[in-house]
């Protein structure tokens, strides 16, 4: 009886740990996630739209119908990304995820400041490799550190009445996100091998 | 052979605890880091780097992108102001003040997080779009058949989730209180 009982405790507590691992492995080992999801619909390292939310789009969960939503899933082996969004005329959000969907930046217009948001993403490496070029300071070129080569940025225009809509859709689609140009052209062309 | 069997045993056990856990905690959530006020629950975290490991095993399991702190913060209400759960078959009013922010949005949502099919394609509604009384109150009637007024339809489905968005807000990680977040009130008026 007693080492039944005992075998018992002795469960609970692997069981523990079990679950402590099972819940860390969870975000690397899920096939369902967002990351997941908007591979098929999403080109790498371009801005698409995303088909308005409605109920017969399950794509992803508590999503909000009120804003045009853009992504670029971008890869940054091949070089820094180059992101330009111009500002709706309601409200203009990005935000930045990794791979596992960790939201690690967002900015929106009015912290921006500007009537075109404009940035560099790059990995912690990339950003180490920079020239300290005098004339380019911080200021004039917002950069972002991603933690991962891999993610996603999330573009979105709100539409404050439906019918406003398309407008918001218009400023989406005059977005980009691009591979800096001024990369050096063997390493621009290796992730375009992969596609 | 005792051994063997006890060892299984415990193997045993310990799948079904510990994945028993996991799946719990994934599907119902945890109550770290979360802010309460009043029937709305946020998790503020969430959208930044230092979001714990149940959220986002959540977020993963779920499939959704949380929402940035830079960008916003959103909260869930499942049930009224007295933890009646929220009924699509039954009035409810959404009524009162909001917290400082230059947009929110109201959505309604099934237990799987997709929106409610309407004939009216009314899935929720924007600050800029409610029709407000002469105070600057607003009242929103969430219900199954058409209202006067701000009309969110629930398709009279039995359960849903309210989800309540503020973008370009103080309100974040550092809110603690109602005080520092008025969130609207949420009553169930009637039920048929």
């Amino acid at each position: 009886m007693i080492r039944l009982l005992f075998t018992i405790i002795a469960g609970v507590l692997l069981g523990g740990v079990v679950h402590l691992v099972s819940v860390l492995a969870l975000p690397r080992i899920a096939t369902q996630d967002a990351y997941s999801r908007l591979t098929p619909l999403t080109k790498l390292n371009a801005v698409t739209q995303l088909p308005p939310a409605d109920p017969s789009n399950t794509v992803m969960p508590f999503v909000d119908p009120a804003f045009a939503v853009a992504v670029c899933r971008y890869d940054l082996s091949g070089g820094p990304i180059k992101l330009t969004v111009p500002v709706s005329q309601a409200y203009t959000s990005l935000s930045f995820y990794t791979r596992n969907e960790v939201a690690y930046y967002a900015i929106n217009d009015r912290s921006a400041g500007k009537k075109v948001i404009e940035l560099d993403l790059m990995t912690e490496a990339q950003h180490n490799d920079l020239p300290e070029d005098e004339e380019i300071t911080a200021a004039d070129r917002l950069i972002i550190d991603s933690p991962t080569a891999t993610g996603l940025i999330v573009l979105k225009a709100l539409a404050p009445e439906p019918g406003l809509m398309p407008q918001a859709q218009a400023s989406l689609a005059a977005s980009s996100c691009a591979e800096q140009a001024d990369q050096p052209a063997k390493q621009a062309e290796a992730p375009r091998g992969k596609r | 052979m005792r051994l063997l069997l006890i060892t299984l045993l415990a193997l045993l056990v310990a799948t079904v605890v510990g994945l028993g856990a996991t799946w719990m905690t994934a599907t119902r959530g945890t109550d770290l880091g979360t802010l309460t006020i009043g029937a709305w629950t946020a998790r503020p975290k969430t959208g930044t780097s230092d979001v714990d490991p149940y959220s986002r095993a959540t977020i993963t399991r779920n499939g959704e992108l949380p929402i940035g702190t830079g960008d916003g913060v959103a909260f869930t209400a499942t049930t009224d102001d007295r933890k009646k759960p929220l009924d699509g078959r039954c009035d409810v009013v959404v009524s009162g003040v909001t917290p400082a922010a230059r947009f929110w949005t109201l959505t309604l949502y099934d237990q799987k997080g997709h929106l409610v099919a309407n004939t009216l394609q009314r899935y929720g509604f924007t600050s800029q779009e409610i029709v407000r009384g002469a105070d600057g109150g607003f009242e929103i009637r969430v219900a199954s058949r058409s209202r006067a007024g701000n009309w969110l339809p629930t398709g009279g489905i039995e359960r849903y989730a309210l989800m309540f968005r503020l973008y370009d807000t103080p309100v974040g990680v550092a809110t603690r209180t109602q005080r520092d977040a008025p969130m609207p009130q949420i009553a169930t008026v009637g039920c048929p």
